[in-house]
């Protein structure tokens, strides 16, 4: 059956209304959108790493979480929803669950780039039934907008503040996708918000549907990291993809495939200049960090177009 | 009485048995010496299809406890072991582990802490881990850690508890070492451990949220009640001690009291140095002084008033202490053996020793030399110094 939104959002939620997610954050709208991909049968149970989306949702005593929910530390979500479907298969075994459930691991950059990266290698190694989901907003929001190794480079966070010596964080952002390609598991994909959710959708019920540890890495803006007015979260996300910055690809048993590829490829400043983060980056004598941003960026794309051939 | 089979297993094969014949849902593990061998044979028995356990290796401590957690959260009976380093790493997770009220058993093989490594028995890793909100159960030989696992998983899952429980032996001392045993049938053990059916779970078809944000508003009635669930879990183990004293013979208390009845001079102690003390007693005893020897065999929750009563007639106490606490005022098992003799009306003069750290051999005359010192004390009326150490040189 053809996708459809509009037939999409008439589902039950799973992930429902209520929470202190902030206006234009991306987290939650990447939890409803990889929730929807779950077949109308099948049950879930999500485990999310400390962070926004976790303090945001389940506030005791209410919960966003209209299934099960885990929350057990910041570094281990993987681990603890491994344990999960680890007890979902022995029990299943032995005759004494009857539903069908689908498990998925939340993480923000921070639990998952950076203090989660050894449980997340470690239950993708192993091959648990399970998709892992990285809402990558590109810094620590949760404890207050600070560096994670998913910063790129220039951004202005806490703790790489723009200076009258540094201009910003001053490494460039590490390629988690590929880290989790190089695991071998069957499904790997990057998506993020674009047009009709088809893109996000489609890799969501793949990674739910393929058997073994599947990994999805969703661009999920953060408005108030990125400073940009919370109305502008598709329209940022969409400025992600045409420039290139955020790739649309899914890798598939080791195959890799673009799955959007744009008609004009539009130039890094468009997608720089609306987001304070990068404002220092347009004063006059910074035209160089722009320029080192840009073929840092069709070096990947490069790349990446080789791969997909 | 349940018939039992007369073997010869080190104390970690008595653990991997025991945990053989409970055939939990779920174990996650990561191989640390001493405990190691625990998971090989687990290993063994999940590669020969004699368990239909989850087997989960995972590739950390941290991850080993993680898995126990998102297991027990879906409904699992679940499980672990490790020593020092490896409990160390599981550290943020054994609070996370007994704040969401998850029972589940860890086997301790106890083993110095770093730095520096060391690979040797002491027990600074569960002694550290004293206040993480779990049971702590504490093993005298291989017959102890066995039977121990058993009662261990039933006080963790009774619905007044629902707290983890620890099992702790010593490395290599009675984990390496092996010694006659008596074990139970299956058929008797998954009689006396029942199925497990928690209230409510992850996979039970209904909506549950584990481990929300708990805001100013509740964090402190959550913490009052995890502390109610320990004060409760001391009627619960006695009884549950009970049970399997009636179906085993094999009879344990919170404490075991040797040959306290009239003794003037006690060592206090707990694991396999218990055994090392009880010859030196017997010796001691018969020469005709009045010695004895109190072994804790739960330390978590603290049976204050059991071993207040049982010192509330000698003069003077050694505490013994393999963990120092760096208080610089004596170690864990002191400050609380001490504390909970605060009450009494004549109370003991008191004093402790640090001992056997880093696997330093605790040979008899460590306690002859103990018992010795606890003449002077009584002699003097006073204790003098109360933090000192035993086996160590340059003191």
């Amino acid at each position: 059956m053809a996708y459809n939104l509009k037939k999409e959002c008439c589902k039950p939620e799973r992930f429902v209304g209520g929470h202190r997610l902030c206006a234009g954050c991306g987290a939650g709208v990447a939890v409803r959108g990889v929730l929807r991909a779950v077949n109308d049968e099948d049950k879930t149970v999500c485990g999310v790493a400390t962070s926004c989306l976790e303090v945001s949702s389940v506030l005791y005593p209410f919960t966003a979480w209209n299934e099960g929910f885990i929350h057990s530390a910041f570094e281990n979500v993987a681990a603890s929803v491994a344990g999960v479907e680890a007890s979902y298969k022995a029990q299943k075994r032995k005759g004494k669950i009857k539903d069908n459930y689908k498990f998925v691991a939340f993480g923000g950059d921070g639990g998952t780039y950076d203090i989660g990266l050894q449980s997340l290698s470690g239950a993708l190694e192993r091959g648990h039934d399970m998709v892992y989901v990285c809402y990558d907003n590109e810094a620590y929001m949760n404890t207050g907008l600070q560096r994670s190794s998913s910063t790129p480079k220039f951004a202005e966070v806490t703790t790489a503040p723009v200076g009258t010596e540094v201009p910003g964080k001053m490494q460039h952002k590490k390629d988690l996708t590929e880290i989790v390609v190089g695991h071998g598991v069957p499904y790997v994909a990057q998506t993020t918000f674009i047009g009709n959710f088809s893109d996000l959708h489609e890799k969501a019920h793949k990674a739910h549907y393929t058997p073994g540890a599947n990994f999805l890495n969703i661009l999920a803006p953060c408005p108030r990291g990125w400073r940009y007015p919370p109305e502008d979260l598709m329209a940022i996300c969409k400025l992600a993809v045409e420039t290139c910055v955020w790739p649309l690809y899914e890798v598939v048993e080791g195959e890799w495939k673009l799955t959007y590829e744009p008609k004009n490829k539009l130039p890094i400043e468009d997608y720089l200049k609306v987001q304070g983060r990068f404002r220092h980056m347009f004063a006059k004598g910074a035209e160089w960090m722009v320029e080192e941003l840009q073929k840092h960026v069709d070096m990947k794309w490069e790349k990446l177009l080789k791969k997909c051939k | 009485m349940a018939k039992s089979i007369r073997e010869r297993l080190s104390g970690n094969e008595a653990v991997a048995t025991a945990l053989k014949q409970i055939n939990p849902d779920v174990i996650g593990a990561y191989p640390i010496t001493p405990s190691t061998e625990v998971v090989h044979y687990f290993a063994q028995y999940v590669a020969d299809g004699q368990v239909d356990t989850e087997f989960v290796a995972v590739e950390s401590e941290h991850s080993a406890m993680s898995v126990c957690i998102g297991a027990a959260a879906a409904g699992a009976r679940t499980g672990t072991v490790t020593s020092a380093c490896g409990l160390a790493l599981m550290w943020e997770l054994l609070y996370v582990a007994s704040g969401h009220r998850l029972p589940m058993t860890l086997n301790v093989i106890n083993r110095a802490l770093s730095g520096p490594i060391n690979i040797n028995n002491d027990h600074s890793d569960s002694m550290g881990a004293r206040d993480s909100g779990w049971i702590q159960l504490y093993s005298e030989n291989n017959q102890e850690a066995y039977d121990n696992n058993f009662m261990a998983l039933r006080i963790a899952e009774h619905k007044d508890v629902l707290l983890p429980a620890m099992v702790c032996q010593d490395g290599f001392i009675t984990s390496h070492a092996i010694e006659n045993i008596e074990l139970l049938e299956d058929a008797d053990i998954r009689k006396f451990i029942g199925e497990y059916k928690p209230e409510r779970h992850l996979i039970d078809g209904k909506p549950l949220s584990v481990g929300p944000y708990d805001t100013v508003q509740f964090y402190f009635e959550h913490q009052y009640q995890r502390a109610q669930a320990m004060i409760k879990s001391k009627a619960v183990v006695k009884q549950i001690f009970k049970e399997f004293g009636d179906l085993t013979g094999r009879k344990y208390d919170l404490i075991e009291e040797y040959k306290m009845e009239d003794a003037e001079r006690a060592i206090v102690v707990l694991n396999s140095s218990a055994g090392t003390a009880k010859v030196v007693c017997d010796q001691l005893r018969a020469k005709g002084e009045k010695v004895g020897v109190l072994k804790i065999r739960l330390f978590r929750p603290f049976p204050a008033e059991e071993i207040a009563k049982a010192l509330s007639h000698v003069k003077a106490v050694a505490v013994m202490d393999k963990a120092d606490s760096f208080s610089a005022v004596g170690g864990p098992v002191f400050a609380d053996v001490r504390s909970a003799c605060y009450e009494l009306a004549n109370r003991p003069l008191m004093v402790n020793y640090i001992y056997g750290l880093g696997g330093r051999d605790v040979p008899v005359e460590n306690f002859f030399k103990v018992y010795e010192d606890l003449n002077e004390v009584i002699k003097n009326g006073k204790t003098g110094n109360i933090y000192r150490h035993v086996g160590v040189r340059g003191v």
